[in-house]
């Protein structure tokens, strides 16, 4: 098998931190200079068996104002366990990290202490679940409107529908 | 000259619905819902190349209450479901829909919990123009068959 | 009389999700005090349309349609970007013709991008003959794209392991009448817009984020560059190979919507530029990978059915050639016995045994191309800025999980620090110059 991080200047060097580690650490590398953070996702582990469920990905930059130029890069990876799946906030570190955090938690159920009430970022509030996790079926619909199921009616006349319209 | 020598008799009533058909249809005024790629084929459509205005469809209006056709542009999802719902329902009679693009029709690629199966559950549809997007001269197509739809039409009054 | 100083009140005024001047749906709830906006709060998620999950769901090549998706203003880069983060997983390499095109198809896509943004803005702020104009151009562009891809928008192009076809004929004699009349357009613009007095009242000083915020939110691309940081992905880590070309990166002072309408404006330039040496560099070849220089990295599973089927040549049918790119009959690039890691022309699919096998090996479930388990990240230059993509796969026929970095969504996110104190009809040029692109920033 290749080694593709070593050729991939944009992935840069793979750090690991464990949940309770992991602000601390974020906090030391943005003192090292690394002040963007790139990207901040979750993969979720549960189809292949891996035992800490969940892995949060950050990605830093050291981005040099003047020139423009990549001084390097880093990703560190946050196994965080199914059970208690909750990690501290990085909002303090870079304000980007609030809408981050919000699509992790929407996506994945992740949670964040140490910041303000986080809501869903791309879903809708009364959404159920978290539909990047791999157990959420991908077909699986809670329509605000319309139909229940949020299939097609057998004979898609709208007078056999009869949507119930809710507002706010 | 009067205007029995050219019309028999009666013949302004009788065509009534025609002749507003023949008004509404040459006047439509869309309310483009917007929401993703086939925006970018709407704009081309309404652009100088193809040109919508040569259909009399080329002013958006961008008011539910002054429009009558609500051109549905692009994926819905259950999130702007709602909206969508709203704006038909503030939309004044006589009103048309057109669903434009595969989305709009059928949810397109798009099976899964994010994204209506198509617009007619949750608005009646008129038209539909299937693509994804469709190109420009479908766009045109589709329009011109809406005109002969509103031209069939037989007004509300009358039917009631 | 009440003496007392009087209170300011404010008040909220809800912005969309379907409003003219937002394009595509989002949501801004402003609260204001009279014309000013105190606070901004932004509600994103109305096109979320589940590329991420899909993605899991698909083989490493169906992937590519969900991508054009992703930003349709320009989809060329996303499908780029796509195939180059799972190349980089599987340590393969595109020929260098490959390289070359898809290069070129970047820079259209790039283009249409630019044209299309500043168009829609100016049209917002009342210049409805700049739109005109910049869309007449855009047209000429999606017809170069038809012709390169199949399709105007929705363009599906790259491949793991190359692009769909090669350069249709005339391609470049094509691109060099289309850049005479995009230059023209741009012109014509510039000279309609620099120097207006109420387009500048509108855009000069306006929208003004400082270097320390654009940094705090991660943002890249033109909205970066218009404040004097000159990072771009091309210069910063030069992929495909725009280390040979010669192309200059424009930088913005203050960071206000003209400086980015300026930055568009002169990238544009440069983008036709980059294409002009593309197209005097480009070397002939192959542009796209064959399975056998795959081996390394693909699996891939053979059938195994081989035959003496050399006659069967002769009885290629002839298969309406409506797609310019397709018809590759006359090119030397791709013959039969070949199997390329795209899909065979269709003369090929439906004239002989082992473009049909070639085709069904692709596209069946289960077979395909795979790709080795590990991890990858690639950023590419996006219209917006960096687009990434992060891809994990598990060695299986499909991704196990791929991330897109969306570049308009760190955009987004500052929208209520570039709001922030200015008045209610600063939204409309500030939030034109952002570019969202809903199907990028939802997904």
């Amino acid at each position: 098998m290749s080694e593709p991080a070593a050729a991939n200047p944009c992935q840069g060097e793979r750090r690991e931190a464990v949940p309770s580690a992991a602000f601390d650490a974020l906090r030391e590398l943005k003192e090292r200079g690394y002040n963007v953070l790139i990207d901040m996702t979750a993969v979720d582990y549960l189809a292949q068996g891996r035992e800490p469920r969940f892995e949060v990905v950050y990605r830093l930059m050291k981005l040099d104002l003047s020139s423009g130029e990549d001084r390097g890069r880093v990703e560190l990876h946050v196994k965080v366990p199914e059970g208690a799946p909750v990690l501290r906030s990085c909002l303090s570190l870079w304000p980007i990290a609030d809408w981050l955090e919000r699509e992790v938690w929407d996506m994945f159920g992740i949670g964040f202490v140490d910041r303000p009430k986080i809501k869903r970022l791309l879903m809708y509030e009364e959404f159920k679940g978290h539909p990047l996790r791999k157990d959420y079926p991908i077909a699986k619909r809670q329509p605000l409107i319309g139909p229940a199921s949020g299939e097609r009616p057998d004979n898609p006349s709208f007078n056999t529908v009869r949507p119930a319209v809710k507002y706010e | 000259m009067p205007i029995d020598d050219y019309v028999p008799e009666g013949a302004i009533a009788t065509k009534l619905d025609a002749a507003l058909g023949w008004a509404r249809k040459y006047s439509i005024f869309q309310y483009p819902f917007v929401t993703a790629c086939c925006g970018m084929e709407f704009m081309s459509t309404a652009a100088s190349h193809y040109d919508l205005d040569r259909f009399g469809a080329g002013f958006p209006r961008f008011s539910p209450r002054q429009a009558d056709c609500l051109m549905v542009v692009g994926t819905i999802s259950h999130k702007i479901a709602p909206v969508l719902r709203r704006i038909y329902d503030q939309m004044a009679e006589p009103k048309w829909v057109v669903a434009f693009g595969v989305c709009t029709c059928t949810g397109g690629f798009y099976n899964n919990y994010a994204t209506v199966q198509g617009i007619d559950t949750i608005v009646p549809v008129d038209l539909y123009i299937p693509g994804c997007p469709p190109r420009p001269e479908m766009v045109l197509q589709g329009l011109v068959m809406l005109q002969e739809k509103i031209q069939k039409q037989r007004s509300r009054a009358k039917a009631s | 009389m009440n003496n007392a100083p009087r209170a300011h009140k404010t008040f909220m005024l809800n912005m969309g999700p379907q409003h003219p001047a937002m394009h595509g749906i989002v949501r801004l709830v402003l609260e204001a005090e009279g014309e000013l906006i105190r606070d901004v709060d932004v509600e994103i998620g109305y096109l979320h349309r589940a590329f991420e999950k899909h993605a899991e769901a698909e083989t490493w090549n169906n992937v590519v349609p969900w991508t054009d998706r992703l930003n349709y203003v320009s989809p060329l880069i996303n499908n780029v970007g796509y195939a180059m983060a799972a190349e980089k997983l599987a340590g393969i390499e595109v020929p260098e013709r490959g390289q070359y095109i898809r290069t070129i198809a970047c820079e259209l896509s790039r283009v249409t991008d630019h044209l299309t943004c500043v168009g829609a803005s100016a049209m917002e702020l009342g210049a409805f003959t700049v739109f005109l104009y910049l869309i007449k151009a855009r047209e000429f562009l999606y017809q170069l794209i038809d012709n390169l891809t199949g399709a105007r928008i929705t363009t599906n192009y790259a491949r793991v392991g190359g692009v769909k076809a090669d350069l249709p004929q005339g391609f470049e004699e094509k691109c060099r009448d289309v850049f005479k009349k995009v230059r023209e357009a741009v012109r014509d613009s510039d000279k309609l817009l620099t120097k207006n007095r109420i387009f500048m009242d509108r855009v000069d000083k306006t929208g003004v984020i400082s270097k320390a915020d654009a940094l705090a939110y991660g943002i890249t691309g033109p909205f970066l560059r218009s404040t004097g940081v000159p990072y771009d992905v091309r210069r910063a880590h030069p992929y495909l190979v725009y280390d040979r070309l010669d192309f200059d990166i424009p930088v913005g002072r203050t960071g206000d919507n003209f400086d980015r309408y300026l930055v568009r404006l002169a990238e544009i330039e440069q983008s036709l530029r980059i294409m002009e040496q593309c197209f005097k560099q480009m070397p002939p070849g192959k542009h796209s990978l064959e399975v056998a220089e795959m081996k390394n990295a693909f699996e891939f599973e053979d059938a195994g059915k081989f035959g003496n089927t050399a006659l069967l040549k002769k009885y290629a049918a002839k298969v309406d050639q409506t797609l310019e790119g397709g018809g590759r009959l006359e090119r030397g690039g791709i013959d039969s016995p070949s199997r390329s890691a795209v899909l065979p022309a269709k003369e090929e699919t439906y004239g002989n045994i082992e473009g049909l096998m070639n085709h069904f090996e692709l596209i069946m479930w289960s077979w395909g191309i795979r790709v080795p388990a590990g991890e990858a990240y690639v950023a590419v230059e996006g219209g917006n800025g960096e687009l990434g993509f992060h891809i994990v796969s598990d060695g299986s026929d499909r991704p196990y999980r791929v991330r897109c970095r969306p570049p308009c969504l760190y955009i987004m996110a500052a929208l209520p620090i570039l709001l922030k104190d200015s008045y209610i009809a600063d939204i409309i040029p500030t939030f034109g110059s952002v570019n969202m692109i809903g199907g990028e920033l939802d997904r």
